[in-house]
């Protein structure tokens, strides 16, 4: 009833043309965006609405006075006309010129878009189900991005948890990808697994993310900000959670970033060769399968169907543990190979958690440093 | 129906349909054979319309409440088959069973059995499709366009989903090709090809685009087939594949696909405006060469749903400018329907009322469609709530809204009963209405940038989601009124009857309106001598 109520009042809100408390931020036109290429596309879509808007008026218009004047009720008699080739051939021409008129600013700004020569610095973007993976070409840096551990609570199926107060609800990442202002970064695409559409509103653009195919594209911000997006190809089961953020920074901050990264980077290579105990992972691996595998196999442990097996109980997860760590490191069926996923450390904690939680207790567990030997004897194959 | 249908004739002809259910098993008569096409098409479009309902339903507030994402991508995917293979396609079909002889002054089809297996094929392959529903791994959830590599983790679905586009595909030939025939053989001999109706000429363009690319589509999911299970590596890169080359294939269909809906759409609106604007249709000679222009065009462009996928710079170009091209034609038809109208004298029966929207609103989704086709804009817009709103404007308000005055415009004529003009014009602006609250808003969300396909979303485009599916629900309900004003008519009590004329002077337009009502069993056979041409 109250739901009802609220309905109502909310479409009268509408009707008025009011906005209704929820709505401060939204938005009903294209986002100028942070870019040249974005506001020249921008202007563009401008120019076209109007020239449709325009057209629309002087069409819809004729066509309600035709229907207002010209109705048998008020007595008009029907003309029996049915060709007039001046007219035909001006409403020919016509908007053939005017398709001309838009088709002109529409290549130079697509040869604009194309053009990634003379590029500052490049980073690689590879789409997996379901999240981000960055690597920045010059420095080494690289990482994953995925859906932020609150969006993802509150995404669950009847989670209790209110969108709304989750702060940049699905809009949000763990790891956001950062980039310095004013510098020509070109972007390369690929995917692992399937399609996948790169899109950040603000940047102008979107570009698929291919598996065996790179697609470049770049961009040149010049405002520092935050910016998101999300995917836009359809990709599977959670192709609505993995969005991707970008913060773009004055060149001295993104300095001192790049330092930062580089040393946690040299941290955790160190730590995978440290002894770690059962408990240390244990707790480690829970937040590991919170975010990498309970979208499939769920937060509890009980699957989904046969399509996503059930860990609790699960013949692989309490047999010989070197046979899981072969199925989570390659992958199987659906499942991504996480050996090119997560670190040595994280992937002996998920490991040793999925053994020992979740309903299981084989009471073994796997040291960092054994995966961190296992994934350096897998071949390489880069391509 | 059967029941009085068959009474009816009986009076009227003595040799008349079978008796009983076996009738519609076996029928070779194209009005049967219309009849189930029309009925099957309704039903599906109740089944597909309580997907697009499950779909906006757990849109209608952010977060999850009802369905796993999982389930939402197989909605998506199943929607549109449906709606696009079982309701919007079959529905033209039963028109053109009914009417083209009719038009034409012809006794039937060119080929009355071929019509019979193409009709049951039709149901086989649909069945075939839902069937996916309950299987394991659920039905298809890649989009109704297949891309691989996600398709080919459907589970065991696929290949019942594959087959069934093979029976849809064969279904839809043969149809096409008994369009074909009939058209070009069966014409009364003063019927000559440029004094045919619209409706014929765009199914007779429509026919032959049917048989070129149904195979197309069936050649992709063969590809698909022979990946996943036969070793080949057509689309996979890692064999040396190409997973783009897929999107090419599919889009070579898919664009003429999307033509095949609205060229019998342009057909029945063309057939409709003249009769109620009491003038001759304006420029009959340039709808016809405009529908051939649009019909050519189509294979020309399909790579406008492709912009983002790394084209060369020449191919992001040209598909741009073939696109932009079509919108020259498709505008000198809205010019043509207005100019139909323009100094006629004109009343708005429930036809008449849905084929003025039709002109509108599909006017709004060609707007959107010009802007879609500057690739730098389909930068942003592609793979958004935009296109939703796009094409959605072209086929609900579009395709959808002309089967419905088809429906009101000729049910008279088939039933001898006039409908209930008071409740199909409730339907009419109910329809009218929801269609907008459902649709419009989604502009704003994909400008405001809400990605297509998604089960939930951020909280900014909360508002719109929420106008949009309270119009969906009124717009799914309201059709309940067509369901019902249709089975009134059929059933004829306290209707009014029907003139064999049906719409005043409409004999003046078209044949059909030259016979009784109701239309007996069998119909011209022999050949009108006149020929309306108030048409021309
Ligand atoms: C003036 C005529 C039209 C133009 C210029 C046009 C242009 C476009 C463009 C450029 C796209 C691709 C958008 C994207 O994916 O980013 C598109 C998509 C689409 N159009 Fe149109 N269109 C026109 C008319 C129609 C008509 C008449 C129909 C159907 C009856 C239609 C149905 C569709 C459909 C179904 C899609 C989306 C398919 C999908 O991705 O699933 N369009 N159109
Ligand atoms: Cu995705
Ligand atoms: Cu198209």
């Amino acid at each position: 009833m109250k739901k009802t109520k609220q309905l109502l009042a909310y479409l009268i809100l509408m009707a008025l043309g009011l906005r209704s408390a929820y709505a401060s931020d939204y938005t009903l036109n294209l986002m100028k965006g942070v870019t040249k290429v974005s506001n020249d596309i921008y202007d563009l879509h401008m120019l076209v609405l109007w020239i449709c808007v325009f057209i629309g008026i002087a069409v819809f218009g004729t066509m309600f006075y035709s229907i207002y004047h010209h109705r048998k009720s008020k007595g008009h008699k029907a003309e029996q006309f049915h060709e007039n080739t001046t007219i035909e051939i001006l409403w020919t021409i016509i908007p053939t010129l005017i398709l001309i008129g838009m088709a002109i600013p529409a290549t130079q700004t697509m040869l604009e878009m194309e053009d990634v020569k003379d590029s500052d610095m490049s980073i690689k973007i590879t789409g997996w189900q379901w999240k981000w993976e960055y690597e920045y070409m010059s420095n080494g840096i690289h990482f994953f991005s995925s859906l932020d551990e609150k969006s993802n609570q509150a995404r669950q199926l009847n989670s209790g948890i209110n969108p709304r107060s989750v702060p940049h609800y699905l809009l949000n990442v763990d790891n956001p990808l950062v980039i310095p202002i004013n510098t020509k970064i070109r972007f390369l695409f690929t995917a692992a697994d399937v399609n996948h559409a790169w899109w950040v509103p603000e940047l102008g653009w979107k570009k698929d993310a291919i598996p065996g195919f790179i697609n470049e594209s770049w961009t040149y911000v010049e405002k520092p900000g935050t910016y998101r997006g999300q995917c836009a190809e359809l990709c599977g089961k959670d192709h609505g959670f993995m969005p991707i953020v970008i913060i773009a920074m004055e060149q001295v901050d993104y300095n001192v970033w790049v330092e930062e990264q580089l040393v946690s980077a040299k941290a955790a290579a160190n730590s995978a060769n440290k002894e770690w105990s059962q408990e240390e992972l244990f707790a480690k691996g829970e937040t590991i399968y919170a975010n990498s595998c309970a979208s499939c196999h769920m937060n509890d442990g009980a699957g989904m169907g046969a399509t996503f097996p059930a860990i609790t109980n699960s013949p692989i997860v309490t047999g010989d543990i070197d046979g899981q760590i072969k199925i989570v490191m390659n992958g199987q069926g659906m499942m991504p190979a996480f050996g090119t996923m997560l670190s040595a450390v994280d992937f002996a904690a998920v490991i040793t958690y999925t053994r020992n939680g979740l309903g299981n207790s084989v009471g073994d567990f796997v040291q960092p440093s054994k995966i961190k030997s296992l994934l350096s004897a897998v071949p390489e194959d880069d391509d | 129906m059967s029941a009085v249908a068959v009474e009816n004739e009986h009076t009227h002809d003595a040799h008349g349909a079978e008796k009983g259910f076996l009738r519609w098993i076996v029928t070779t008569n194209h009005k049967d054979i219309g009849t189930m096409y029309l009925v099957f098409a309704l039903i599906m479009f109740f089944v597909g319309g309580t997907m697009a309902l499950i779909i906006r339903a757990e849109l209608f507030e952010p977060g999850m409440q009802f369905v796993d994402p999982q389930f939402f991508n197989s909605m998506t995917t199943m929607h549109a088959l449906v709606m696009v293979f079982g309701a919007v396609m079959p529905g033209f079909v039963g028109f053109a069973n009914w009417m083209i002889p009719m038009m034409i002054g012809a006794p039937d089809m060119a080929l009355p059995r071929m019509n019979n297996m193409s009709f049951w094929m039709l149901v086989a392959g649909m069945l075939l499709m839902a069937s996916t529903l309950f299987m394991e791994g659920g039905a298809p959830a890649a989009g109704w366009t297949f891309y691989p590599p996600l398709v080919l983790q459907t589970g065991n679905a696929l290949p019942f989903a594959v087959f069934a586009v093979h029976l849809l595909g064969i279904s839809s030939i043969m149809g096409a090709i008994n369009i074909i025939a009939t058209i070009l053989n069966m014409r009364a001999p003063k019927m000559t090809m440029m004094k045919m109706p619209l409706f014929v000429w765009t199914w007779l363009i429509t026919g032959f685009l049917l048989i070129a690319i149904m195979p197309v589509f069936a050649g992709a999911v063969t590809m698909l087939l022979t990946d996943r299970f036969f070793d080949t590596s057509f689309f996979d890169a890692a064999g040396g594949g190409d997973p783009v080359l897929y999107q090419h294939i599919f889009w070579f269909f898919g664009h003429p696909e999307v033509y095949v809906m609205i060229l019998p759409t342009f057909g029945i609106a063309s057939t409709i405006i003249p009769v109620f604007a009491r003038k001759p249709l304006f420029g009959y000679s340039s709808m016809v060469y405009a529908t051939i222009a649009i019909a050519f065009l189509s294979f020309i462009v399909w790579a406008h749903h492709m912009f983002t996928v790394g084209m060369p710079i020449a191919g992001e170009l040209f598909f741009m400018y073939t696109t932009m091209l079509i919108a020259i034609p498709t505008g000198v038809k809205v010019f043509n329907w207005t100019a139909t109208m323009w100094k006629g004298s004109m009343t708005f029966e429930t036809p008449m009322l849905f084929s003025i929207a039709f002109v509108v609103l599909f006017t709004m989704g060609g707007f959107t469609g010009v802007m879609m086709s500057l690739a730098p804009l389909d930068f942003q817009y592609h793979d958004t709530y935009f296109i939703v709103a796009h094409f959605h404007y072209t086929l609900v308000p579009a395709s959808v809204f002309i089967l419905m005055a088809g429906g009101y415009f000729w049910l008279p004529k088939w039933t001898g009963n006039m409908y209930d003009e008071k409740l199909a014009t409730l339907h009419f602006w109910l329809s009218a209405i929801s269609v907008n609250i459902l649709f419009f808003p989604q502009h704003f969300l994909g400008l405001a940038g809400m990605p297509r396909r998604i089960p939930d979303y951020a909280v900014q485009f909360a508002d719109w989601n929420m106008v949009s599916s309270i119009g969906a629900f009124i717009f799914g309900f309201s059709q309940l009124i067509f369901v019902y004003v249709v089975i009134k008519t059929i059933r004829g009590k306290n209707c009014e009857k029907a003139t064999d004329e049906v719409w005043e002077d409409a004999h003046k337009h078209g044949l059909e309106w030259t016979l009784s009502s109701p239309v007996p069993y069998h119909t011209f056979a022999t050949p009108p001598e006149k020929i309306p041409t108030e048409h021309l």
